[in-house]
């Protein structure tokens, strides 16, 4: 057998590494990883990967395609600031819940997360990283759906030849940004919950399509529920904010349902992610 | 510095890994030895915090793995090298590391250099990427803080010889720095060539653990006469267990007897020397013995065999 260990290095590449003493703790300063550069990392990491990158590009692209299509078969008399800005903010319920999904599921479905749990031990400390860096995603879109809305606006009534309303506030702006930032959290927990992106995808496309058609019909039906509705549906309330129609008892709506769908799933979430081996 | 002490784990009604304990010292490489679901990556899950244990400690320079504040910068870990986002570049793998632990953006370059991935090789893709060259990334990844402690399952794996060869000596280069170099393997001669120190484990029991050379002496001599008789009698009346090693019966009548004796070579010697019988061949069993040990101690915990039996939990 030829169990000999050589000491001659192979490549030049060797030698150098084992050149380079091995620097003490001393020397080196062992500072907990800063919160705020785990947030950082985690925004590359939306974005670093080639379906990270269509999904940010695609929310411009759908922005753009949304307010063409307006312009081009929306009735002239209806063509209005706030007719851009919620149609433009349709495609983004999909989008933007679909990237706080894959920031969570990837770090399992992609076994990531051996790397990254092992680099930050800490992993409440990740979690809260990967929502806060999430969320902030929605600051650019919000500001996307309100410029190209601006410009369709401008081109929109310019073409039909009627006057351009501008019925948008930077309360509503808010009210959009609020909604979004709901509807991504949900996609977030869902991510969180079931680990596997494809599930959790699927998960909050029943949320937020399948589910609400479905009680839709059901309040269409049934006096009783027309009345329970917004006790129980929580993407009815949230659509609500967003659009900015939200007033009196609808933010008493929004705040239980929202405790029920969103925050308690979110600690079961967070306990399982927390636990969660990553095989 | 890696010290397990008493690790258990178990999934429901299996147990992964049973009262675990090994030390890894700086300066040398341990050897982490044992078949296909022994437990080996189970217990390196445990010693970085991956999973937590039912009972017992791992401690990595003193403190849990997860009371580390920066782990990247003292701990170089691999646990597998696939395990990475595959819509993901190389370069970005060691960027997002490089940047989470706050290491200057040069080290990249460097650690590419050190695990021989070129530039072009590491703007590519890692769903593009062979086995062989995951592994260097994942070593680069492990490499990148120049930790103090390195902690590798299956790091050959997917290697081509040269590239097993380079990582010896690699990991030698770093022990001879004063580095803690941790490595598993179900392959017996990978380990042997570059471990100062083995743990061998089986069905999630420590089996064997310590010096490389200690566990070869116990491994024997192998000795080959024309005599075959006087020397049995000899060794009996000396009190050295031997046996008449399958190979003499082979080569039929004319070839020398070997056998197999518990007890180094020299001793073996001087017992023939005594009793007058010509030798032919008097050599430590060394490696042969080492992989016979490996089967030996792990012959009732494989899986060609039924489990059922209790296993022989004799850590030494």
């Amino acid at each position: 057998m030829t169990t000999h260990t050589s000491s001659t290095a192979t490549t030049g590449a060797v030698v150098t590494a084992a050149a380079q003493p091995i620097s003490r703790p001393s020397t080196r300063t062992p500072g907990r990883v800063p919160w705020a550069r785990l947030v950082r990392v985690e925004l590359r990491k939306s974005f670093d990967t080639r379906s990270g990158r269509w999904l940010l590009a695609s929310l411009g692209l759908a922005a753009v395609l949304t307010t063409g299509a307006i312009i081009a078969w929306a009735p002239t008399s209806e063509l209005a600031y706030s007719q851009f800005t919620l149609a433009i903010g349709v495609p983004m319920t999909i989008i933007l819940p679909i990237l706080a999904v894959l920031s969570v599921t990837s770090e399992w479905s992609q076994r990531s997360g051996l790397a990254t749990f092992t680099l930050v031990p800490h992993r409440g400390r990740l979690v809260l990283a990967k929502a806060v860096a999430a969320v902030l995603v929605t600051v650019p879109a919000t500001a996307v759906a309100f410029a190209v809305g601006a410009v369709g606006n401008v081109i929109g009534t310019a073409l039909a030849d009627v006057p351009t309303v501008w019925d948008q506030s930077l309360v509503d702006v808010a009210y959009f940004a609020a909604g979004q930032t709901l509807l991504l959290l949900v996609g977030f927990v869902l991510g969180a919950l079931i680990r596997n992106s494809s599930g959790a995808i699927v998960a909050y496309m029943l949320y937020a399509f399948v589910v609400p058609g479905l009680l839709a019909f059901l309040a269409f039906n049934q006096a009783w529920f027309a009345d329970a509705r917004p006790w129980v549906d929580a993407k009815y309330n949230q659509d609500a904010l967003l659009r900015g129609q939200l007033a009196g008892d609808g933010w008493s709506h929004l705040a239980v349902t929202s405790l029920v769908w969103l925050v308690v799933p979110m600690m079961v979430a967070v306990v399982n992610v927390l636990r969660s081996e990553v095989k | 510095m890696i010290a397990v002490e008493h690790v258990t784990k178990t999934y429901g009604p299996f147990t992964a890994v049973d009262e675990v304990s090994f030390t890894a010292r700086p300066g040398r490489v341990t050897g982490f030895l044992g078949p296909n679901g022994a437990g080996k990556s189970t217990t390196l899950r445990v010693v970085v915090g991956l999973t937590p244990p039912d009972h017992g400690t791992a401690r990595v320079l003193g403190r849990r793995f997860r009371d580390m504040p920066n782990p990247g910068t003292e701990v170089g870990v691999l646990l597998d090298a696939s395990a990475q986002h595959a819509g993901r570049t190389g370069r970005e793998v060691l960027s997002i590391a490089q940047t989470t632990t706050g290491l200057p953006r040069r080290r990249v370059a460097e650690v590419l250099d050190v695990v021989g991935l070129s530039e072009a090789e590491a703007t590519r893709r890692l769903r593009d990427y062979s086995l062989g060259m995951r592994q260097r990334l994942g070593l680069a990844h492990a490499l990148l803080g120049d930790p103090e402690v390195l902690i590798l399952d299956e790091p050959a794996n997917g290697l081509d010889p040269a590239g097993i060869r380079w990582m010896r000596d690699l990991l030698r280069g770093y022990a001879d720095r004063g580095a803690t170099v941790l490595l598993s393997s179900h392959l017996l001669h990978e380990i042997e060539v570059v471990a100062d120190d083995l743990v061998v484990i089986g069905h999630g029991h420590v089996v064997a653990a310590g010096t490389k050379d200690d566990l070869l002496a116990g491994a024997g001599t192998y000795v080959a006469t024309r005599h075959p008789g006087m020397l049995a009698q000899a060794l009996t009346s000396a009190g050295l267990a031997h046996c008449a090693d399958d190979r003499s019966e082979v080569a039929g009548t004319t070839a020398p007897a070997v056998f197999r004796v518990e007890a180094d070579a020299e001793l073996v010697g001087h017992v023939a020397a005594a009793a007058g019988v010509a030798l032919t061949e008097l050599r430590p069993a060394d490696a042969a013995g080492l992989e016979e040990m490996f089967l030996t101690l792990t012959a009732d915990t494989q899986r060609e065999r039924h489990p059922a039996a209790t296993p022989q939990g004799a850590a030494a």
